[in-house]
């Protein structure tokens, strides 16, 4: 008998690697917008992720559709906690979708400048808000029952603001490195610039995250102090990766410090998760305890089984036929 | 003063799904005369048809991208808000609303591309297909949305274990007692909210004698598929309506105004509901016709608002009237459709200033009327989640404060009234600019997405304000 919950815990962690990864670069872009070297090269950063961004929110939809279908204790405690920061992200979100799409239309500078001014902001928010979820999820949950009893800032802590900003820093390095990936000149000249500093950053906090968080919770001091050494080759992987972006970057290779930033946020997830297994409501309730009832969960795999090739498919077309590097004169203009 | 949790969440999600079902209701009615322009085009290659898709295709685009960015807040607010509601019913609404993310998916990855951005590069037969499947899906995207709310109106195959709904059988639970009337509703009414914007649209043009040949064929064909559409609306909301006098007939007396059980119950045109003195003042009516509309005969018997104790009862009020606004302009819209006919009669249904004139000042009324239904039908059932079994209270999130509440309440008008304003102003020129130039759409640089597919500049270039 197959376990229909593993099935999801699966699906759910391989959809959140896949989003965080591709809504993580092109909202990495807009935290480096204000930063870029003139407004042509803010066109081609733009036009970078132009082609694939749009694609990475209906993800959101279907994670937030999904986790109420299989984990539907998830989808009701994450939400009510993170209450002012889900709004926030989802505020940010918006407006950095309509920006994209009205600032290729607008044709004055004054409102091109508040379309830029838009795209940027909405992406730091949003990025911020998913990092401050990320630290929520490790400091757990105050519970009653099975609701959430705690109050509506519970989840604004310095521990979820050093998470926060590290998961802002961890997109602009996505963003850095997709940038390296897809442009020449000055805008990939910017990014190989940028790309060292935001690694350190990345580090810092990763660092600190991960000294801070044993303390945090007991579970997570015993399993790494425990018999499971081989868990350590995890954080050890990672900063190998690390350490890769940093030698491609020095040899301005062009998609090898993309690759590896791809490989040090895999690792570090996997990291992430096997300190928390199996909770994924800390600190009590693990994912059997959040799941569905088996014919609900049943029910809707089959839908996921039928579109989830579909997705990666058209995913994978739209990337294949966006390849290669965006030019100044490959604008909408 | 205490800011209240339920009441500022109850506002805000009315606030959020009527501004998101705006955008919905159009382009389902849009995809599906898209759809019959396409194949109109193919069956008889006639190019007008192609011209008026092409130029409704730009509009459908922009209107599918403002309803996607703004149901990303819908599927958030069920757990935000509503926490204790959305644990106790996963089971059942979570694959439901799952698989409507699944079919817009679906749409959209398949089909909507080859729609916007395909016309010259597959052969025509497949891109009246893709039209068609377009259509299809989002009517199979509204079944699922509409399975969510009958099932809450009228919940069947369940059953309730430790305050969790388990599902005992699928099929009971998906069509619902009330599922198929409301189906057939909310099509019509897309259907009817498509084809006054087009009326309207194409009215504004022939009054200015611009693109007039293809604006004449859109209207012709828009007024046929109204003077069906319009009185059949009158019919399914009649079955509509005695099917919630079956199930929901609290409903029903708040629609009418009914406090006392009577015979013989007359419809009111005109009455100030007064809920805590359970009466109303300043009545006006049409003696028997309640009686005559819910049982089909004269002195029938029409339960009363004091069936159920107070605080079973929705605000009356709200109910009471917004059925008058959306019944009354139903009648408008079966007035306008007959009108129509007679001109066509006449000879003269393009020539008639009064009859365009009008048209153009219908297009927002399918909107208000579509916005009042739901009304009815959303603030009708109060105090009911699900209905006799879940309350608002009960549903409501336990650790939300009225503080919390109100921020986000505020948060998203801000939010939606920025992109709404950019929204319709960004329509509004689309419409000024009209179909020309008739340039083939260029291979996107960017996404393949459905606001790419208008091409119409968000600010104006100085050339285009001298033209009007």
């Amino acid at each position: 008998m197959v376990d229909i919950t593993l099935v999801w815990v699966v699906i759910i962690a391989v959809g959140l690697v896949g989003y965080v990864l591709m809504d993580g670069f092109d909202l990495g872009v807009g935290i480096l917008f204000p930063f870029a070297p003139g407004e042509q090269s803010r066109d081609i950063m733009m036009n970078s992720v132009a082609p694939v961004w749009d694609g990475n929110e209906t993800w959101l939809i279907l994670g937030g559709a999904g986790l109420l279908a299989a984990f539907p204790l998830v989808y009701s405690v994450f939400l009510p906690a993170l209450y002012i920061g889900v709004f926030l992200m989802l505020a940010g979100l918006i407006f950095r979708g309509v920006a994209f799409e009205f600032r290729f239309k607008a044709s004055s500078a004054k409102s091109r400048r508040g379309w830029n001014a838009s795209f940027a902001i909405g992406s730091m928010v949003a990025a911020f808000a998913q990092g401050a979820v990320v630290g929520a999820y490790i400091q757990g949950f105050q519970m009653d029952g099975l609701n959430y009893a705690g109050t509506a800032l519970d989840w604004l802590t310095p521990f979820t603001v050093l998470t926060g900003l590290g998961l802002m820093a961890g997109y602009a390095l996505l963003g850095a490195t997709w940038l390296i990936l897809k442009t020449e000149g000055e805008t990939q000249a910017f990014a190989y610039r940028v790309t060292p500093w935001l690694l350190g950053a990345v580090l810092v906090v990763f660092g600190l995250v991960s000294a801070i968080t044993p303390f945090i919770d007991a579970k997570v001091m015993e399993r790494w102090m425990g018999t499971f050494e081989i868990l350590w080759i995890l954080p050890a992987l990672a900063l190998l990766a690390a350490w890769q972006i940093l030698r491609s970057v020095r040899r301005r290779h062009e998609g090898l410090p993309f690759v590896s930033t791809i490989a040090l946020f895999i690792f570090t997830f996997l990291g992430l998760i096997v300190s928390k297994w199996p909770y994924v409501v800390p600190p009590d309730y693990t994912f059997w305890d959040a799941a569905s009832s088996p014919d609900a969960q049943l029910f809707i795999l089959i839908g996921a089984l039928f579109i989830i090739p579909i997705i990666l498919g058209y995913t994978a077309w739209t990337y294949w036929v966006f390849r290669g590097k965006v030019t100044a004169d490959a604008g909408y203009h | 003063m205490e800011l209240d949790p339920l009441l500022l969440s109850r506002l805000q999600f009315a606030f959020v799904v009527s501004f998101h079902a705006l955008f919905p209701v159009f382009t389902i009615g849009l995809a599906s005369f898209i759809a019959f322009l396409e194949f109109r085009a193919w069956q008889t290659g006639d190019a007008l048809y192609t011209r008026i898709s092409k130029f409704w295709i730009k509009i459908f685009a922009v209107v599918f991208g403002m309803g996607v960015v703004s149901g990303i807040v819908m599927s958030f607010q069920f757990g935000t808000n509503w926490s204790v509601f959305s644990y106790a019913t996963a089971n059942f609404l979570g694959p439901v609303l799952s698989y409507e993310v699944i079919t817009a998916f679906f749409l959209e990855a398949a089909f909507l591309g080859v729609l916007l951005f395909g016309r010259d590069r597959v052969p025509q037969g497949m891109h009246v297909f893709a039209a068609m499947m377009v259509a299809l899906g989002t009517f199979i995207s509204s079944f699922w949305i509409l399975v969510a709310n009958s099932w809450m109106q009228t919940p069947a195959g369940v059953e309730m274990v430790d305050g969790i709904f388990h599902v005992t059988s699928w099929g009971q639970a998906i069509f619902n007692d009330s599922f198929w009337p409301r189906f057939f509703h909310m099509g019509l009414a897309s259907l009817l909210t498509a084809g006054f914007v087009v009326a309207g649209v194409s009215a504004y043009y022939l009054l200015r004698n611009k693109h007039v040949e293809m604006n004449r064929k859109a209207l012709g064909t828009t007024m046929w598929i109204l003077l069906f559409a319009a009185p059949a609306q009158l019919v399914v909301g009649d079955i509509h309506g005695l099917n919630t006098f079956e199930h929901q007939p609290t409903k029903v007396a708040a629609m009418e105004g009914t406090w006392e059980t009577q015979r013989g119950a007359p419809f009111l045109l005109f009455a100030i509901p007064d809920s805590a003195n359970e009466t109303n003042h300043f009545e006006i009516g049409l003696p028997n016709m309640a009686s005559l509309v819910l049982t089909h005969e004269l002195d029938g018997e029409v339960p009363g608002l004091k069936e159920v104790p107070a605080e079973e009862r929705p605000p009356v009020g709200i109910t009471f009237w917004s059925f008058r606004i959306m019944l009354a302009i139903g009648f408008v819209m079966i007035g306008f459709a007959l009108w129509s006919a007679w001109l066509r009669y006449r000879g003269n249904l393009f020539e008639s200033e009064r009859f365009l004139k009008g048209l153009t000042w219908m297009i927002p009324t399918p909107f208000v009327a579509v916005l009042a239904g739901w009304f009815v039908t959303e603030t009708g059932r109060a105090p009911w989640l699900v209905y006799e079994i879940m309350d608002h209270a009960t549903g409501l999130t336990p650790s939300l404060t009225g503080g919390m509440a109100l921020f986000s309440l505020l948060g998203y008008i801000a939010v939606y009234a920025v992109v709404f304003t950019a929204g319709v102003y960004y329509i509004v020129r689309i419409v000024r600019k009209g179909p020309e130039p008739d340039h083939p759409v260029q291979e996107p640089q960017h996404a393949k997405r459905p606001l790419s597919a208008a091409d119409t500049p968000f600010n104006d270039y100085p050339a285009a304000d001298a033209r009007s």
